[in-house]
């Protein structure tokens, strides 16, 4: 009994119940939104959002991973600088460069063979993110502007640039869309194009899933580590803690910030990387003034996983979980975009996460003084008793 | 020199909103809740007070219809910054999350109600602009003024300079301003002489929803003749301008008037005739309003004064 207290009462319990708590809170402040919107079929299209990917079968759980990749990695970009004190807002601006540069490495260089042409194309994508990431981290160290305005700017700035960087060198303009990547610059499928495709007759219906997911889940391991298992990402949490604490304790601080956001940065631009990066039938980055919602969607992401790499990859294939489902939706005569409202009341109410970590423990506290009380009542009137039976 | 007058007149219609949601971004920080939800404020404010025009436009017109619009949208502010409200004071959770979850709601929360309530399940609500004052009865006569401030008018612009001015005496020559200066400074100073700090703060954050809400009204009615969702991050540049101008009201109208004109230039070099010879592509005109915004940040932000307990949830226990 006294394990499974322990248990209940240990810190990663308490942090995991929060995050589902939020979710939970979430998904019925949507179910009401669906209710007054449509009551007929409200139940209908809150079970199409928790059946998420599946309602199209393998292929559509393929698509859940396929678009889970760049929200692993900007959940990871936003967590990492979380950890170290830092709010990445700017993770939208900071992917769809490092899409950009990632496009233009693989329609332009088609000098490079096979694998090497998306390795470097994917390193060249974290590149451009790391570098838009700078900016900011720079201006916060050494001009003490605050990080959360700039990152913002530096979206706007991101998404203006690879607008023009495109429209100028590798437009279709057609279809107001980038040109598609040439052949070698595809990530491979990595045996996951056996698994997730839907039979249409003699015909494979294929999923885009390609081995984008493992690199992800791979870069998420070793963030993982790093954090925690190196000198290096101890003095990060220690500067994201208190940075006049590690001044004193002889940490640079000012190169911890510039670093956490470049390594930030990095992430999300290989994030875009990844998504674009993805062959014929997948995305091509459309040339439209709209911020990459992807960057946004890893806010989420990194506070239901609170921040840590192993939490992240699950949080972000739960939102792109109930995104697929979302997109099913419009069967229903619903709009899809329920489900940015439900992942934005997930995000407010796990803004509430102190609260409710601390009631549990509350709550057994208050069970445990109660019956203490009740056992100490019981001894006094057995004192009472007995004096009384003494006079 | 009619060149002149519409640079003007269109530097008052970018430069009033961002004024107004500023000013609205002052009172919170002021209080001590850091508020990056204005984006979201704005587009509630916009899309409640522009649906409300939609509706009505066949029954009423001119200038009854856009006070009852303005009315709507600071009443959806308010309602709307409680969300961020209670969060930040009853929960004392971290203000930045809320304000974020905010700003990621608007939007969708827009667009949803959209398709959902339009007959063609469009997520634009259009509108039709009644409310130009082409010209003010006298004043718009004077030579040279009257021309830059009572052409081409709403009476919008003479609202944001009237709220203006009200800020200032409110900030600095009522208690209610003192008071509230003070919950941002040394909250626990402030609640030992018995003011109550979460009302305060409460106070400040639903005049920043007002303002906000008022301010998407005002940055959407001038400038265009449908409302798609978004204010073009027009409260995030609201933040800047508030940065900008040291959180002191006289500082953030110049910080206004200056980013009001860096985006009139980008969006209205074509008609300037030295701009337009220049081969420069419209995507780089549209960056440099946020260029300038960092470029101006960068400067201004080492000796910052912001208030003391900014973004920091107000704990009674705490030391």
């Amino acid at each position: 009994m006294n394990k499974i207290k322990r248990f209940f009462l240990s810190n990663g319990f308490n942090n995991a119940t929060s995050s589902i708590f939020a979710i939970l809170v979430g998904l019925l402040f949507g179910f009401i939104v669906l209710l007054v919107s449509n009551p007929s079929q409200a139940v209908d299209g809150l079970g199409i959002i928790l059946k998420g990917g599946f309602s199209t079968g393998a292929k559509g759980m393929g698509q859940v991973l396929y678009f889970a990749t760049p929200l692993i990695l900007t959940g990871l970009s936003v967590g990492f600088a979380f950890k170290t004190g830092l709010f990445n807002i700017g993770a939208a601006g900071q992917f769809i460069m490092g899409a950009f540069a990632a496009v233009y490495i693989g329609v332009k260089w088609t000098f490079l063979p096979a694998p090497w042409h998306w390795i470097v194309a994917l390193l060249g994508a974290a590149l451009m993110g790391g570098l838009w990431a700078l900016i900011p981290g720079l201006l916060k160290a050494y001009m003490n502007v605050h990080e959360v305005i700039s990152t913002i700017m530096m979206n706007y700035i991101g998404m203006y640039m690879a607008n023009y960087l495109i429209k100028t060198h590798i437009y279709d303009s057609k279809k107001a869309l980038a040109l598609s990547t040439a052949d070698t610059a595809v990530l491979p499928k990595g045996g996951l194009d056996y698994v997730f495709y839907n039979k249409l007759g003699t015909v494979k219906d294929m999923s885009t899933v390609n081995s984008g997911i493992w690199i992800a889940i791979l870069i998420a391991i070793i963030i993982y580590i790093i954090l925690n298992k190196t000198t290096f990402g101890y003095e990060l949490k220690a500067c994201g803690f208190n940075k006049f604490a590690s001044k004193y304790a002889g940490i640079n601080e000012k190169r911890n910030i510039v670093l956490s956001m470049v390594i930030a940065g990095m992430l999300a631009g290989l994030g875009g990387g990844l998504l674009y990066l993805s062959g014929a039938h997948g995305r091509r980055i459309k040339v439209v003034d709209v911020l990459a919602v992807e960057g946004f969607n890893g806010i989420p992401v990194a506070l239901l996983g609170l921040s840590n790499p192993i939490g992240i990859i699950f949080s972000a294939i739960f939102i792109s979980y109930i995104t697929q489902g979302g997109n099913y939706l419009q069967t229903l005569n619903f709009m899809p975009e329920i489900i940015d409202i439900i992942i934005a009341c997930i995000i407010y109410f796990s803004a509430f996460a102190l609260f409710f970590r601390s009631l549990l423990p509350r709550f057994l506290r208050y069970m445990k003084t109660r019956k203490e009380g009740k056992k100490s009542v019981k001894v006094q009137q057995q004192d009472v008793e007995e004096e009384g039976g003494d006079k | 020199m009619s060149i002149i007058y519409l640079v003007f007149q269109q530097t008052m219609f970018f430069s009033i909103p961002l004024l107004i949601v500023a000013l609205g971004g002052v009172f919170t920080e002021r209080s001590g809740v850091t508020n990056i939800a204005l984006d979201g404020m704005m587009i509630m404010g916009a899309f409640t007070s522009i649906f409300f025009i939609n509706q009505m436009q066949g029954t009423m017109s001119g200038q009854m219809l856009l006070i009852l619009a303005i009315l709507i949208a600071v009443a959806t502010g308010i309602a709307f910054s409680l969300f961020h409200a209670y969060a930040a004071v009853n929960m004392k959770s971290d203000q930045i999350i809320s304000g974020t979850a905010l700003n990621m709601f608007a939007p969708a929360f827009a667009i949803f109600v959209a398709r959902m309530i339009q007959t063609n399940g469009v997520q634009q609500i259009s509108f039709t602009n009644t409310f130009r004052i082409s010209s003010v009865p006298v004043l718009g006569d004077i030579p040279i003024l009257g021309g830059l401030f009572f052409k081409n008018a709403y009476i919008t612009t003479y609202l944001g300079f009237v709220i203006l001015v009200i800020s200032i005496i409110v900030l600095y020559k009522t208690k209610f301003g003192l008071r509230l200066r003070a919950c941002g400074e040394h909250p626990h100073a402030a609640d030992s002489v018995g003011i109550n700090v979460y009302r305060m703060r409460y106070a400040g954050i639903m005049i920043s929803g007002a303002l906000a809400g008022l301010g998407g009204l005002v940055f959407v009615v001038p400038t265009s003749t449908n409302f798609n969702a978004t204010v073009s991050g027009y409260g995030f540049l609201a933040l800047a301008v508030m940065i900008f101008g040291q959180w002191k009201p006289k500082r953030v109208l110049i910080a206004a008037l200056f980013f009001g004109l860096m985006k009139t230039i980008a969006s209205a070099y074509s008609v300037i005739p030295f701009l337009s010879g220049l081969p420069i592509p419209s995507d780089i005109y549209k960056m440099v309003p946020f260029i300038a915004t960092l470029i101006v940040l960068a400067f201004s932000s080492k000796s910052s004064q912001a208030p003391k307990a900014v973004g920091v949830p107000y704990d009674k226990g705490s030391r």
